[in-house]
């Protein structure tokens, strides 16, 4: 090779040279971790049917206890500590969305409560529910139109 | 039966998120988005659904779900109040979750510090 | 007067002397393989402060008194500080600084902070325009996680490519003396940048700006590899490392025997999870100043070619796609 490397030259190197993610463990594990999870709804959804509520409500109310118990786990530390063994296991289920709410919240509330807490608590969900809300918007114009 | 259900589709999910993040370097921020925009698009197409009566929580759970009630949601309203519905029925099925989450993180962030990994 | 040499290189006339050292990191630091070498191991990363950021003022702080202290000087003896950090507008340092009334050169090179640092300071030395120089670099896992990555209590999984981000300060007293060992001269290295983007593969972005430094660095003085009995870089990790040697050994350099990169020895992979070494300002600072240092003194080196190495970007930068560019500057020393 001569003296000059071109970058994709280079970037052929790196690829060579960069471990790649260890793929079928962390599959293995967010299997397990995201399964669970949706067990432990699961359980509360039968839970709440006992009580008399509709299909809607009880998944409504899984959906708000699992939000309330991920956040009071990233309070203790511990969802980062889960993360790091599950990855997607708990980045997918709606509890990953509550700690991602939850993590930045805590983390930004030096800077203030205004500009820090406030502004930064929607780091990683102001993008959700902002494209969640924009393709809500286009299913409902198309629906509209064709019902 | 249904836990079993729930257990192997939550599962499988996850699954297709880790493998997005080990093979396309995506960050867990760009998972979740790209989990509710295809959720809310299955569940326009009413496909989500049929998954969600079958496996339960294991469908509901996951953020495609979340999506999915977005989608639902904002139907619904459509039926219900027409053309306003396009504007106010997302949101409104997905108020629970997200009231939950940000009044629980204030809590959280005024009870806890940050802790080291 | 120094002697321009080659093409990036100086060399020095004066005894550019290291005259003191201090060492301060945080507790996963303090429970890795170099742990004796260092002078105060935390047993808390906030040190009792309010924030992270503060925490590594403190910690910049009172490293910089220590190193004054064992120098047997007094702070207003320090003609300058040069000091860096990786915190936005090199804050970490501004308030380390703050308390000790010293005439202050903020410097930012990345992770390459302590060879910018120490380079200068030998500068300001040879030039007659400073009887003492304190050079420091300081960095903060948690506050660096903050700022370039995600919250610290986020649930994410580190890539194997990712480094971990050393907490401490590293800091070193010069003076013209006639006490081993010497800095005796320098390369500066020129930003290299090979289009590499993924911001959790730092070793793959430096280790071109390393290679080339390296290289500048015997073409310009006329040495062999074997000149240096270790060539220490900063904190290229395990990709990095191999990396640099292959990027060398094309150019016809073999350092395969005598290299050893501070983040691979700073930590245990195995035991401390992580992954591809450690990294930050401090890593090559706090490496320097604890083991490399007290080697130097006890002649186990006699000559040692210090190459910190730092990822020049920001978070704005990469967000906007921009690569990752590299930097390392060379800093030759002997007994």
């Amino acid at each position: 090779m001569g003296k000059e490397m071109t970058k994709e030259q280079y970037s052929n190197m790196v690829k060579k040279a960069s471990p790649d993610s260890p793929i079928i463990k962390n599959c293995i594990h967010a299997f397990i971790v995201g399964g669970i999870i949706c067990c432990i709804g699961q359980f509360i959804m039968n839970w709440c049917s006992v009580f008399g509520m509709s299909t809607e409500e009880s998944t409504t109310c899984t959906s708000v206890i699992l939000v309330v118990t991920a956040s009071l786990l990233t309070g203790l530390g511990l969802y980062s500590k889960l993360g790091k063994f599950a990855g997607a296991g708990s980045v997918v289920p709606i509890t990953g969305f509550s700690n991602s709410v939850t993590a930045p919240a805590i983390e930004f509330k030096k800077e203030g409560f205004i500009m820090g807490l406030g502004a930064k608590i929607f780091i990683v969900a102001g993008p959700v529910i902002l494209y969640g809300v924009l393709t809500s918007i286009v299913v409902g114009i198309i629906y509209y139109f064709v019902s | 039966m249904d836990y079993i259900k729930a257990f192997c589709v939550g599962g499988f999910i996850c699954v297709i998120g880790q493998i997005l993040i080990d093979k396309t370097k995506l960050t867990s921020a760009r998972i979740l988005v790209l989990f509710v925009v295809s959720g809310c698009i299955l569940g326009g197409l009413g496909w989500y659904q049929k998954l969600v009566e079958f496996a339960g929580a294991g469908a509901s759970v996951p953020l495609l779900g979340f999506g999915n009630n977005l989608a639902r949601g904002v139907m619904s309203e459509v039926d219900k109040a027409g053309f306003m519905g396009i504007l106010t029925g997302g949101l409104k099925a997905a108020a629970g979750g997200i009231t939950a989450a940000i009044v629980s993180a204030f809590v959280m962030a005024c009870v806890f510090d940050p802790k080291e990994k | 007067m120094a002697r321009h040499v080659g093409k990036q290189s100086m060399e020095f006339e004066k005894d550019i002397s290291v005259i003191a050292t201090a060492s301060t990191v945080g507790t996963k630091e303090g429970k890795g393989p170099l742990r004796e070498y260092f002078d105060v191991i935390l047993t808390d990363n906030l040190m009792g402060q309010e924030s992270w950021e503060k925490a590594e003022s403190k910690i910049a702080s009172d490293n910089l008194k220590l190193a004054v202290n064992k120098a047997g000087l007094n702070p207003s003896d320090i003609s300058y500080v040069v000091t860096g950090d990786l915190l936005n507008q090199c804050c970490g340092s501004t308030f380390g600084v703050r308390s000790l009334k010293i005439p202050f050169f903020g410097v930012f090179g990345a992770c390459s902070t302590m060879g910018e640092s120490m380079g200068l300071g030998a500068v300001l030395l040879e030039s007659g325009g400073a009887k003492y120089v304190l050079c420091g670099a300081s960095s903060h896992f948690a506050s660096a996680e903050k700022q370039f990555r995600f919250p610290m209590d986020l649930g994410t999984q580190r890539t194997p490519t990712a480094s971990w981000t050393v907490t401490g300060d590293g800091a070193v007293v010069l003076g013209i003396k006639n006490e081993h060992p010497y800095i005796k001269r320098i390369t500066t290295g020129k930003i290299i940048d090979m289009g590499i983007t993924d911001a959790n593969n730092m070793g793959a972005a430096m280790a071109p700006a390393a290679a080339d430094a390296i290289y500048q660095h015997f073409a310009d003085f006329g040495f062999k590899p074997d000149y240096y009995d270790v060539i220490a870089t900063g904190d290229l990790g395990y990709v990095g490392q191999k990396l640099l040697i292959d990027l060398l050994k094309d150019k016809g350099i073999d350092i395969s025997k005598n290299h050893i990169d501070c983040g691979i020895e700073i930590f245990d992979r195995e035991l401390q999870d992580t992954h591809c070494g450690g990294s930050g300002c401090a890593c090559s600072a706090v490496t320097f100043a604890g083991m490399l240092y007290n080697k130097l003194r006890h002649k186990n080196i006699n000559k040692l070619l210090f190459v910190p190495t730092g990822a020049l970007m920001s978070p704005t930068s990469v967000q906007q796609g921009e690569s990752i560019a590299g930097i390392a500057h060379c800093v030759g020393i002997e007994n």
